[in-house]
């Protein structure tokens, strides 16, 4: 996809050509971070979440791995509400799927090349459970706030559905949905064929999922700063507007919505193979309603706030435990609607530009492009 | 997707404004027949035969209600028609979606501003741009469309910071960028002040005659009418009261009775 060179995105002075112009794929008004300074950081924070394991152990490490596994349900959310301007409440469906999927597939062909096809026929299933419940409500002219109650009433049917099977009748060849108790004995996630393979756990799995969330992170950095992330962000701005400029408005919120179901399908996947179990508690209404507390307090238009929120919110909730864990949940959300209904990240990232931008010489044109994030 | 721009996705070709002084003006570009328009048991437009010619600057204008906007919601398929059909350029379009109307040339500027606040005047531009040119012809396409619009200067600022007036111009050379054959105004100077509505007049015009595009344009302010139009539509109650040159709709005391609201 070719983009336009000229004022694309601004890159610092100093950056060679080579730098500059692999870095501007990735920059754009539609992320916060379109300095050197970032992609230092950026790199800081990478080193250091590679260097976590050898500093904490391997528990601990394969604790923070699930953080990092919501991290691709928060983006999913991202994308889908931030980016396309549809508020999903329904993601946990996908990534409850996805999981199931896996799952099954995995237990029946408990051999790597099965569980290589069980992740993909997994991520492949949320994908496909997206497009179908996106197509009907997007061709069917279901917009705004019903879309969020028909995404939300998605989960609870399935809830519903998935805790009563936990007669014999549901066994799909070896594997039983088990009802309530869910499906335990769900296989560690493995890549290859026979002998020429990886199976990941604990360690290997934390570094495999730390790699698939900084390559999703950079995909989709460079997805909603390219063309089509242009005409995203236009659809979510004014659909009617959009479409006097000859774009497929529903084709788009389509593409994009099936994007985010194979996003939240990944994280399902993952999920399921990090714990070895899946069970319908992930159709309840509190998992349900995590993703858009991860990505209201992170800042919903921001991927970086996504993942950031994501990781910190369930570290944060992980470590306190129990139900003070969800009151304080519940009062962050409360305090970043009320107090900072952009999130966090754009409000340090503006908050950080206009600090730099005090008492410094007045910016050149080209360098305010990046401040209108 | 950018860049799938198939034969009827680009910009038209169109007649140059020689070709059309020379040529026959009286070939029908929009052609309605009995269009209908209800909303519950509310009738907007009701078997409307309106027509543009190519190249032709029509204003329609009528009091409030009258369904001026309703009409052009229907031409563009912003709004799906009760009845009737809708002919463009030869072709039924009565069933087509909007985008496949606008990328058959049809465009639209709404009446109420909608730049997308967030993003620079050039990101504003390029967006309807990038969908048919890359490379440097989308920039050259880009940079005419803001120095058109009289923006050049305001590349880098938010759409959001520019007054009315610009934000106006901005979004006709938005939707003028698209090369259309038809271009849909709808109240275009509502707010300005008389030098911005001269400025738009001036645009309208110029667009109009230099670049071929035929323009239906909705407005109130009879000044503003006189300035630009061929010819001016009339309608009133859903219904086209009167049509012809603009001297003969000023001086019709019918169009000035319904206009007064039946005093008279």
């Amino acid at each position: 996809m070719a983009t336009e060179t000229s004022g694309a995105g601004p890159a610092d002075a100093g950056d060679s050509g080579a730098l500059a112009g692999l870095r501007s794929r990735f920059e754009g008004p539609n992320t916060v971070g379109n300095s050197r300074g970032f992609w230092v950081g950026f790199l800081v924070a990478v080193l250091a979440l590679a260097a976590y394991p050898f500093v904490v152990g391997s528990y601990q490490a394969s604790r923070f791995s699930l953080f990092l596994v919501y991290a691709f349900l928060g983006l999913s959310l991202s994308v889908v509400w931030g980016y396309a301007g549809v508020l999903s409440f329904g993601q946990v469906v996908f990534f409850g799927v996805a999981g199931y999927t896996f799952g099954v597939v995995s237990v029946n062909f408990a051999t790597p090349a099965g569980i290589t096809g069980a992740f993909l026929v997994g991520v492949f299933g949320g994908a496909l459970m997206a497009f179908v419940l996106g197509y009907f409500m997007i061709y069917g002219g279901v917009r705004n706030v019903y879309v969020t109650i028909i995404t939300l009433v998605s989960t609870l049917v399935l809830h519903t559905f998935m805790a009563q099977t936990a007669g014999d009748e549901w066994t799909i060849g070896e594997a039983a949905l088990g009802g309530f108790n869910g499906m335990p004995t769900i296989p560690n996630l493995a890549f290859g064929v026979g002998g020429a393979s990886i199976t990941f756990s604990s360690m290997t799995f934390y570094y495999l999922v730390l790699g698939l969330l900084v390559a999703t992170y950079l995909g989709l950095r460079a997805l909603v700063n390219s063309d089509y992330g242009r005409v995203m962000v236009a659809v979510r701005e004014d659909e009617d507007r959009t479409r006097m400029f000859g774009y497929d408005v529903e084709r788009v919120k389509l593409a994009v919505f099936t994007l985010g179901g194979a996003l939240a399908g990944l994280s399902g996947v993952l999920y399921a193979a990090w714990g070895n179990y899946m069970s319908p508690g992930v159709f309840e209404l509190t998992f349900a309603s995590l993703p858009v507390i991860w990505v209201s307090v992170g800042g919903r238009k921001t991927l970086l706030g996504a993942v950031t929120a994501t990781v910190g919110i369930e570290f944060l909730r992980n470590s306190l435990g129990g139900e003070l864990a969800f009151v304080i949940v519940g009062v962050l959300l409360l305090v970043f609607i009320l107090g900072l209904p952009g999130g966090i990240v754009p409000w340090v990232h503006r908050t950080y530009v206009e600090m730099r931008s005090d008492g410094a010489t007045p910016e050149p044109p080209e360098a305010s492009a990046e401040v209108s994030d | 997707m950018s860049t799938n721009q198939d034969a009827s996705g680009g910009p038209n070709v169109r007649q140059t404004a020689a070709e059309l002084a020379t040529g026959d003006r009286t070939d029908t570009l929009l052609q309605t027949e009995d269009l209908r328009k209800e909303f519950g048991g509310f009738t907007a437009t009701d078997e409307v035969d309106f027509s543009v010619a190519e190249g032709e600057l029509r204003c329609l204008i009528g009091p409030n209600g009258a369904g001026k906007s309703t009409l052009l919601n229907l031409v563009t398929g912003t709004y799906d028609a009760s009845g009737g059909s809708i002919y463009y350029d030869g072709h039924d379009v009565t069933d087509l979606d909007p985008h496949q109307r606008v990328r058959k040339g049809i465009s639209m500027k709404f009446q109420v501003p909608s730049v997308y606040g967030d993003l620079t005047v050039r990101e504003n531009a390029r967006l309807p741009i990038q969908r048919f040119a890359d490379g440097d012809e989308r920039r050259r396409r880009v940079d005419d469309a803001i120095e058109a619009a009289g923006l050049a200067g305001y590349e880098h600022v938010d759409a959001s910071q520019l007054s009315h007036g610009q934000q106006q111009q901005l979004e006709i050379g938005m939707a003028a960028a698209l090369e259309p054959d038809l271009l849909l105004l709808d109240e275009p100077v509502a707010g300005l002040d008389v030098a911005e509505r001269e400025a738009i007049a001036e645009r309208v015009t110029r667009l109009n005659e230099a670049e071929g595009i035929a323009f239906v344009v909705i407005e109130h302010d009879t000044e503003f009418v006189a300035n630009i139009a061929d010819e001016v539509t009339v309608l009133h109650n859903g219904e086209i009261f009167r049509e012809g040159p603009i001297e003969a709709i000023e001086s019709d005391p019918e169009v000035q009775r319904i206009y007064l609201g039946g005093e008279h």
